[in-house]
């Protein structure tokens, strides 16, 4: 009787996954996906947030993937360990602060420890050769494979036929002949395969799953490292980066200010752990105070811009109320800045 | 079976559907398990999780103070 062999398949939720998945599938192996979460994650917290966004389906990709694939999903909280890629990555960033090459890794070192702890037989991942410029070519491909010690255990499907044979296809569990050879940036090949097995809803987001990759983003959590003097973060911080904006009047202190009622409405969640401002005497946004040793003038900058984003930005005068945690709420009486005032690169 | 309890408020997905898993790990079949939350992503997160892992989904209620609790029962693993 011939064993049916097992293999864990990367899942982020994008296309390449579920058809790398998928062509493993077809091939009759039992197929379970498996779904870092590092923080950084696009998906999920934004969407819960914002009012805006309140409309769009709040489906888990990975989730979403693996229900299509009718697969098991294992989701791995991964943010205190991926902590150390982030901040020491080996190898590098990309154009932000994406690590992609020390995050795929770390992420099959995990599945590779995972699939010895769980009887699998190989590991599979959506990778094509070319298509990312760090993590994706052919020889930091070879990179991860050297690293993680997963040797010829990982086969990627989508791209099998421009790489040396992995164990799998030697020992003929998988036929190499039947899978792909996909390679470079284009996305058509993968768009026809999605046809050819019948998938027409799946997520392609630009830029990729990953927050790190975003320009902004990676500018905020630099602020945040020079302004902690250190490169530490826990979930609630990089989170707090995804919402309102941030502006920066000085170096010791740093608002984030809602940009809309949902923002707003998360935000006070927080309340009793930042100081924080709100407008009085007009309608406004709820602004969340990231600082220390505030003197009375940073006090009044603060309030200055609090009110610029209030309905009150074109008045004389305007309440603003800064209630630091456990102490007296204080009233000030300011001047909206103008919108000219606000420096630039106040704008974290 | 017995009934057991998650509180997951403030948490935003995926936290609520890692902390569901990771504690139906340690449940019997038949268990029911009632998750609290606040993000509605549960409302769509959860069920998913729970049909392609084999538990059901019993209820899903939405309180007044915008609190949505997931009762599931605990599948054959």
């Amino acid at each position: 009787m011939t064993t049916q062999r097992k293999a864990v398949a990367l899942i982020s939720g994008g296309l390449d996954s579920m058809l790398a998945a998928k062509a493993m599938l077809e091939q009759g192996i039992h197929v379970e996906g498996i779904n870092f979460y590092t923080g950084f994650c696009v998906e999920g917290h934004t969407h819960a947030i914002r009012k805006q966004d309140q409309k769009k389906v709040k489906r888990n990709n990975a989730l979403w993937t693996a229900e299509q694939l009718g697969i098991k999903l294992h989701i791995i909280d991964v943010i205190d360990e991926y902590k150390d890629v982030l901040i020491n990555p080996k190898h590098g960033y990309g154009a932000n602060m994406n690590p992609c090459l020390d995050c795929k890794v770390f992420m099959v070192k995990k599945a590779h420890e995972w699939m010895l702890e769980n009887d699998f037989d190989f590991i599979i991942t959506g990778e094509v050769v070319g298509q990312r410029p760090m993590s994706q070519r052919r020889d930091t491909m070879n990179t991860v494979q050297k690293e993680t010690q997963v040797g010829d255990l990982l086969v990627r499907p989508l791209c099998v036929q421009n790489l040396p044979a992995t164990l799998p296809e030697r020992e003929g569990w998988i036929k190499r002949d039947e899978l792909f050879d996909f390679s470079g940036r284009s996305r058509k090949p993968q768009i026809a395969l999605a046809k050819k097995y019948g998938f027409d809803d799946y997520a392609q987001p630009a830029g990729g799953c990953c927050f790190l990759t975003n320009e902004h983003y990676s500018k905020k959590l630099i602020d945040l490292w020079q302004f902690r003097g250190d490169k530490q973060y826990d979930l609630e911080d990089i989170l707090m980066l995804k919402i309102g904006r941030h502006i920066r009047p000085r170096p010791n202190f740093k608002l984030i200010i809602g940009r809309e009622e949902g923002e707003n409405k998360f935000m006070e969640g927080y309340r009793k752990q930042f100081p924080y401002f709100f407008c009085q005497s007009h309608a406004g946004p709820l602004a969340l105070c990231y600082g220390e040793n505030m003197s009375l003038e940073d006090i009044e900058i603060a309030a200055r811009v609090v009110a610029r984003f209030g309905q009150g930005k074109d008045s004389e005068e305007v309440t603003v109320v800064f209630n630091p945690p456990n102490e007296e709420p204080q009233a000030l009486k300011v001047k909206p800045y103008a919108v000219s005032e606000i420096p630039g690169e106040w704008y974290v | 079976m017995s009934k057991h309890s998650l509180d997951v408020r403030g948490q935003l997905c995926p936290i609520p559907v890692i902390r569901t898993q990771n504690q139906v790990k340690k449940l019997a079949t038949g268990d029911i398990l009632e998750v609290v939350c606040t993000d509605p992503g549960v409302k769509q997160d959860i069920p998913a999780w729970c049909r392609i892992n084999g538990h059901s989904v019993i209820d899903i209620e939405t309180r007044d103070t915008a609190e949505i609790v997931v009762t599931l029962e605990v599948g054959l693993e």
